[in-house]
């Protein structure tokens, strides 16, 4: 296929520069964008925040910048082979044959997967280019939906993501694209991005998705790839609005921000990503204050991330600032949970209904 | 005016017997607690022992055994001491033993133990005193003849000796001397202060195997590592600087010179001609006049005099101090088990204060198991004799704490007071007089010319110990670096060739272009060699038996990864006491303490072996090579710091 082709090339064109370096009697580098939040910039095009344009050096000539370089040759030559004996590898199982490559061996999962995400960020392939994909991450959908699939055997299957589900609703595989799932009809009004199971499964108990007409999507935590790009088609192709529901910590709103902004680790394919039209629902600062909720205090880190998320570009408008400051102002932090405080129905009969309204999505 | 006081007063005026004036100063003499009194009788014999082997030249064998009397009831125990040393003359056992202040080394101007303690016979005496019962004296002095045993205790009405009983015996030792004195003590907490003075006594003495069998019949043994007694230490004569005027007058009286001039000269250090001239001048005194004639006043005047003439310090040879291999090595010998990451030390050179010759010794021992969180221990010693008590009045004490030692990884607050951290600090003063802050000399007193050497002393201790952390830091990343230009870059030209399916490009300009240096790296290797192969080269068999056949072998390499040719000098610091026996090149120039090469034109990444090889040195004596350059700039070389010269 053209699109491995492309690939090969332009990996290859990697391992080219090196080669040359060499040859040329200099010192082997490679540049690439800077991926850290200093080096991200607001995308007008795309309504997203993409790298702008600082540039990292990896050189042989620190004993780490040389480590990395030889673990990308041996990536490169993993994945040329691959693609040549048409096989692919979870990002996990790349990381496990690393494992043979001697010097040039991962020290932790964490490191291969992000050697892929250089590689895409340099040669502006997707690692599905390079035959890498993550594990299923068992996030899940349930809503007036009705979605086809094509299966491994390669059969077309319709899922109802009410009927044809049971109560954990319908598995996101990991890839979304419209080869693989199309949407072929809907009655939702939009759709809500849930971070914590528990919470899902309380919505799902008290049908919410049919009593509100939404499509409950679970994050699971930071949202993979493909949580991500499913949610940009369905707030792109079928116009509903996308609101996430979130705990109130730091780290949630680094979730909503990864899928209305766009992730640091991810800017490369921002556009592809992330859902600029999506809105935070809550659990907002502001609602520890209204609804008078049970808290914990924040801790040390708690309230780094929150200074830090204040010089984050991607959290510069007013709303992030004035709940950012009102929550450090609190010292207090809160769980989407917590509103069982009043009781198990309260979320669907009270809360959410509240906020939708506030928001505009229901009348 | 009838009855005169002074008669009533010279009715309660009389001796007062020995046995009293112990009595009363026991705390001063060393006896002060039972604890105390243990340790005091183990220090007198294990002193004694010492010094008689060295004056016969004898590498000492000393066992010390102390035996439980009574089943720790009475705290009665017996202190055995056993020596293999010359033995003592039959007619003088009773004096050695049973006499207070009798001794051939009170007098003598020389470095020696015994200006530590009142003598064995205090001993003796406090035995007597406590138990009531004798001490039993073994002695043997010739493998013909018998040993001699006493029965030996002190009268103290009049300070002799009063001989129990006298026989004569079987002894299987060629020579030597053992004493057993029974005396009432707390071995239970003077336990630890034995076992800590033996060890002590030991790190000093390197040349002395010491056997400590405990009450509960353990058995410790702190072995010899140096096969050679320490240079015998020289009697001299008294300095000007350092005379009182009761023993010019003295001296003065019973001087056998008819002038003036000749008493000078010959009873005096470093008075020469010129000196002598100068000091009647000052005076106004005639040199031809007889000294015995001198009245009080002139000899005040003499002793003035002397003090107004620039007079020569004394001769300063005559100390026997231990030398830094040998500390470092009873050092390493003694805290094998931490495991200390290194141990310095440094020995200065002879000095003086009021015409007394001194010489300062220090040790650190750094790292290993040692705790962290506690001061650091200090070891003091005096003419080799460990002091175990008083290390706050101990000028020792002022000149370590007032060293800032935060700069060489101790903790120290506000950067005075005694550094915590993990180290051991050891600090040897040697003189012909220790001057003692008191008589139970513990503590030497704080005389500034010996606070200052001390100090100087440390202060070399601790940039060697500096030298040893940054070089870890340093030898870290430097590691790093020849990680990088020996696996990861070949193998990154390799596997990227791989890819391209073409030829490997060559390396070496790219790792001169990474490195940019000269790299220097050493080891230092010990093989047992054969005598033959060793005295062809030297001829010198003792160096052979000395370092116990072995050879220490230094290798440096040095490989130019800059772009140019480059042409410098190498020193390589040796040990004084190391006796080179083969070099490889051969260096321009090789000194008591170091050796130097002339590095030419080596070329971009030529590679260059030297070597040399030492006896006269035990297995890691020598664990480190210290590496220096000149006439290149230092950032260029990594493994070799700049010469400072000498």
């Amino acid at each position: 296929m053209q699109r491995y082709r492309d690939a090969i090339n332009k990996i290859q064109g990697i391992a080219e520069k090196i080669y040359n370096d060499f040859k040329n009697a200099e010192i082997p580098y490679i540049t690439l964008p800077t991926r850290t939040k200093s080096n991200i910039v607001f995308s007008e095009k795309h309504s997203v925040w993409k790298y702008g344009k600082n540039l990292s050096k990896r050189t042989a000539k620190t004993l780490d910048g040389a480590y990395m370089l030889l673990r990308t040759m041996y990536t490169i030559e993993f994945i040329k082979q691959m693609i040549e004996n048409k096989k692919s590898s979870t990002l996990r199982e790349m990381y496990y044959i690393s494992e043979g490559w001697n010097l040039a061996k991962f020290n932790s999962q964490q490191e291969s997967d992000s050697l892929a995400e250089d590689l895409e960020v340099i040669t502006g392939c997707l690692r599905e280019d390079f035959k890498l994909r993550p594990e299923e991450d068992g996030a899940r959908v349930i809503g007036n939906i009705v979605i086809e699939e094509i299966t491994r055997t390669g059969v077309k299957r319709k899922i109802h993501c009410q009927d044809d589900v049971g109560d954990a609703g319908y598995s996101i595989p990991y890839n979304v694209e419209p080869e693989k799932i199309t949407f072929k009809k809907h009655d939702a009004d939009f759709v809500l991005a849930v971070e914590t199971g528990g919470m899902f499964d309380r919505l799902v108990e008290n049908g919410f998705d049919e009593k509100s007409r939404a499509i409950l999507v679970h994050l699971k935590g930071q949202p993979a790839r493909s949580t991500r790009r499913l949610l940009k088609r369905l707030n792109g192709e079928l116009g509903l609005p996308v609101l996430v529901f979130t705990d109130c910590d730091p780290w949630s709103y680094r979730i909503f921000a990864s899928v209305a902004y766009g992730a640091i680790k991810t800017a490369h394919i921002s556009e592809y990503l992330a859902t600029p039209a999506a809105q935070f629902l809550g659990v907002t600062p502001s609602d520890i204050v209204n609804y008078k909720l049970p808290t914990d205090e924040l801790t040390n880190e708690d309230i780094n991330a929150l200074k830090s998320e204040l010089s984050d570009p991607r959290f510069q408008d007013e709303f992030w600032k004035g709940e950012i400051k009102l929550q450090l102002q609190l010292g207090k932090k809160s769980e989407q949970q917590a509103l069982a405080k009043y009781g198990l129905d309260y979320v669907t009969d009270t809360y959410l209904p509240e906020k939708l309204s506030e928001m505009g999505i229901i009348k | 005016m009838a009855n005169p006081i002074a008669l009533k007063l010279a009715q309660k005026q009389k001796e007062i017997s020995v046995a009293e004036f112990f009595e009363r100063n026991k705390h001063i003499l060393g006896f002060g607690n039972p604890t105390r009194a243990i340790i005091t009788s183990v220090k007198e014999g294990v002193d004694n022992s010492l010094d008689a082997c060295e004056e016969a030249g004898i590498l000492p064998d000393i066992v010390v055994e102390i035996k439980d009397e009574d089943g720790g009831e009475k705290n009665e125990y017996k202190i055995i001491v056993e020596d293999n040393g010359p033995g003592i003359v039959k007619k003088q056992i009773p004096n050695v033993f049973g006499r207070l202040l009798y001794g051939s080394r009170f007098h003598a101007i020389k470095q020696s133990r015994g200006q530590q303690g009142i003598g064995v016979s205090a001993v003796v005496l406090y035995g007597q005193l406590t138990t009531g019962k004798p001490t039993r004296v073994i002695s043997k002095i010739d493998e013909k003849m018998p040993a001699y045993v006493y029965e030996i205790g002190v009268n103290t009405h009049n300070n002799t000796p009063e001989i129990i009983s006298q026989d004569i015996m079987h002894w299987e030792k060629p020579s030597g001397t053992r004493i057993e004195i029974n005396i009432i003590g707390d071995y239970v907490r003077g336990k630890r202060f034995v076992y800590e003075y033996l060890q002590s006594t030991s790190i000093v003495n390197p040349h002395a195997q010491i056997t400590f069998v405990t009450p509960e019949g353990e058995k410790h043994v702190f072995e010899r590592t140096a096969e050679i007694l320490p240079r015998p230490s020289m009697e001299i004569k008294p300095h000007p600087y350092g005379i009182e005027l009761g023993t010019l007058m003295k001296m003065a009286k019973s001087t056998k010179c008819r002038k003036l001039s000749a008493f000078l000269k010959t009873e005096f250090s470093s008075m020469g001609e010129r000196t002598t001239n100068a000091v009647c001048k000052e005076v106004g005194l005639d040199k031809n006049i007889n000294p015995k004639m001198l009245t009080r006043e002139q000899l005040l005047n003499l002793l003035k005099a002397f003090k107004k003439v620039k007079i020569m310090s004394p001769p300063t040879n005559c100390l026997s101090p231990i030398g830094e291999t040998l500390i470092r090595r009873s050092l390493k010998h003694e805290t094998q088990e931490i495991s200390p990451e290194f141990i310095v030390t440094t020995s200065r050179p002879p000095s003086v204060f009021s015409g007394n010759p001194f010489q300062v010794e220090a040790g650190i021992v750094y790292g290993g198991n040692l705790p962290k969180d506690t001061p650091v221990k200090i070891l003091r010693f005096a003419n080799r004799v460990p002091l175990l008590y008083q290390q706050g009045d101990c000028v020792s004490t002022a000149a370590i704490s007032s060293i800032d030692w935060r700069r060489y990884g101790l903790e120290q607050k506000g950067g005075k007071g005694i550094p915590v951290g993990p180290a051991i600090f050891l600090v040897h003063v040697a003189s012909t007089h220790v001057p003692f802050t008191s008589e139970s000399k513990e503590a030497v007193a704080d005389i500034p010319e010996i606070e200052n050497e001390i100090k100087l002393a440390f202060r070399e201790c601790a940039r060697k110990m500096q030298r040893h952390l940054t070089k870890k830091a340093k030898r870290a990343k430097t590691r790093e670096k020849f990680d990088l230009i020996t696996k990861i870059l070949p193998e990154l030209a390799r596997k990227t060739s791989l890819i391209l399916n073409k030829p490997v490009p060559p390396l070496d300009e790219v790792i001169t272009k990474i490195m940019d240096v000269v790299w220097i790296e050493d080891s230092v290797e010990y093989t047992k060699k054969p005598l033959s192969q060793i005295v062809k080269s030297n001829g010198q068999t003792i160096l052979y038996e000395k370092s116990k056949g072995y050879v220490t072998t230094s290798k440096i390499t040095i490989v130019n990864y800059k772009h140019k040719p480059l042409t410098f000098n190498l020193y390589a610091l040796k040990p004084k006491e190391g006796a080179i026996i083969n070099t490889n090149p051969k260096p321009v120039e090789i000194k008591d303490y170091y050796l130097k090469w002339k590095i030419e034109n080596i070329k971009p990444t030529e590679r260059l072996e030297l070597s040399f090889e030492m006896t006269n040195l035990a297995k890691e004596d020598f664990e480190e090579n210290d590496l220096y350059i000149e006439n290149i700039n230092p950032e260029y070389v990594i493994g070799a710091e700049k010469w400072e010269g000498e």
